[in-house]
């Protein structure tokens, strides 16, 4: 099908829906507003885009969002250095940490496996996990990855790769309703779910 | 209530689900009176949200909707049927349910009624979910194809209607092909066995099959075959395999 917009006005569309929680149609219209926005407004938005860009990175351990090469929970030399809770987002570490129930360090995936989208083990942090466990100084690895189908394929997936090299391999307790965000979890529900958390069948 | 604006019931199976905004999904299901439906379930993504798991892609659930004069629809209530559990704790079996999903994904269109494809899904998550098999989702998609009006010739040679020596698969012509009129990718003669069991009516034969190198080449050929069809290559097959 032919493009009906100009190129620069396409682009910006196909740019914009790529965005997640954008549709389409969506993208069309933000794309038409951004045209009509005067130009100093328009730029903001670009330069806020950049210096995001610029400023924010990620740990090079862990992956969560961090100012400095390694994240503070990284750098946190009180933090137990043989368990490793595996999410999915940085904003799950927030979700974590608010439970005041773990005391040991994280691995952010970027992401879940989520075959009909063709997201699999490649776009993830999955190999820079393995390169953490490979001398034996982590012994359990909980998989607080979200308790919807993605997430649970994840954990499932992630299960069965790790169990065989010795670690202890946990998943956080269903306390958490199946179909929800972890971001979403109150403290108490996802402390219990941390506390219950129990070993992953590996068949 | 205005003329555009009405509620309804359906039974349908969930196919995939995105995120909407901070809280919501859009859902899309096949049904068998209306084909594919996307629908919003508001909240659904709060852990404390009525909707829960029941609206996860694989479920079996019986809905209320309400239709406005959008494409989309809302989703008022949710019943879970079948959550197919056996399915989703298991990852090979996961991975061949998701292959099927997206196959009806590419296939159904909103208001074009779908009740044999529904059955057909609804039959196929039933049987996996009683035991994994290497050619279920293989046989969904040659049934699939069949259906649509596209099945492959299995019987036969496509030139010659030869039953003897069928050594190959030609996707341009779709079917097999004898010894003298090769073309295309050649099979196994287990692996026109199973072809023929599936598309003449014993498909719980051929899913009876251990795997080994003949369901494999059957499984490659069936995916091929769809995406042939579809002009789209298949995502899911190159994430978890199948
Ligand atoms: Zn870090
Ligand atoms: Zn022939």
């Amino acid at each position: 099908m032919a493009s009906v917009y100009t190129p620069a006005v396409q682009a910006l569309i196909d740019e914009l829906g790529r965005l997640p929680g954008v549709g389409p149609k969506s993208a069309q219209r933000i794309a038409f507003h951004l045209v009509k926005l005067p130009e100093v407004d328009a730029l903001r938005l670009a330069d806020a885009i950049s210096d995001a860009k610029a400023k924010v990175r990620f740990c090079e351990v862990c992956f969560n969002v961090s100012d400095e090469v390694r994240c503070e929970i990284c750098s946190d030399d009180r933090r137990e250095t043989n368990v490793i809770c595996v999410v999915e987002e940085p904003r799950d570490i927030v979700a974590v940490e608010r439970t005041r129930e773990y005391r040991g360090r994280y691995h952010v995936l970027q992401g879940a496996i989520n075959p009909i989208e063709g997201i699999g083990p490649d776009q993830l942090r999955v190999k820079e996990l393995l390169d953490r466990l490979r001398d034996h100084s982590v012994t359990e690895v909980i998989l607080c990855t979200n308790p919807n189908i993605e997430g649970e394929a994840t954990a499932m997936y992630l299960a069965r790769l790790l169990e065989p090299a010795g670690i202890t391999v946990t998943r956080i307790a269903s306390g958490l309703p199946v179909g929800g965000d972890l971001e979403y979890a109150d403290e108490v529900t996802l402390g219990r779910a941390l506390e219950g958390r129990r070993s992953v069948d590996v068949s | 209530m205005s003329p555009e604006s009405r509620y309804y019931r359906a039974h349908g199976i969930v196919l995939r689900t995105y995120k909407l905004g901070e809280a919501d999904r859009i859902v899309v299901l096949i049904t068998p009176e209306r084909g594919m439906v996307r629908a919003v379930a508001k909240g659904v993504r709060k852990t404390r949200s009525k909707f829960g798991s029941r609206l996860e892609p694989l479920s079996h659930v019986a809905l209320q909707l309400h239709e406005g004069r959008g494409e989309l629809h809302l989703i008022t209530q949710v019943e879970s049927v079948d959550h197919f559990r056996a399915i989703r704790e298991d990852l090979d079996r996961l991975g061949k349910a998701v292959n099927m999903l997206e196959a009806v994904d590419q296939v159904a269109q909103q208001d074009h009624p779908a009740p044999e494809l529904y059955a057909m899904l609804l039959r196929a998550l039933r049987t996996l979910a009683d035991k994994d098999s290497a050619l279920v989702s293989a046989g969904f998609f040659l049934k699939l194809l069949t259906l649509e009006g596209a099945g492959p010739q299995v019987q036969v040679c496509v030139q010659c209607q030869s039953t003897e020596e069928l050594v190959a698969f030609s996707e341009i012509d779709g079917g097999l092909v004898c010894r003298e009129h090769r073309r295309g990718t050649g099979l196994s003669a287990d692996a026109v066995r199973l072809l023929q069991l599936i598309l003449g009516g014993q498909l719980g034969a051929a899913l009876n099959e251990p795997p080994g190198p003949a369901t494999h080449e059957v499984s490659q050929l069936a995916t091929r075959a769809l995406e042939h069809f579809i002009e789209r290559r298949m995502r899911s097959t190159a994430v978890l395999g199948q």
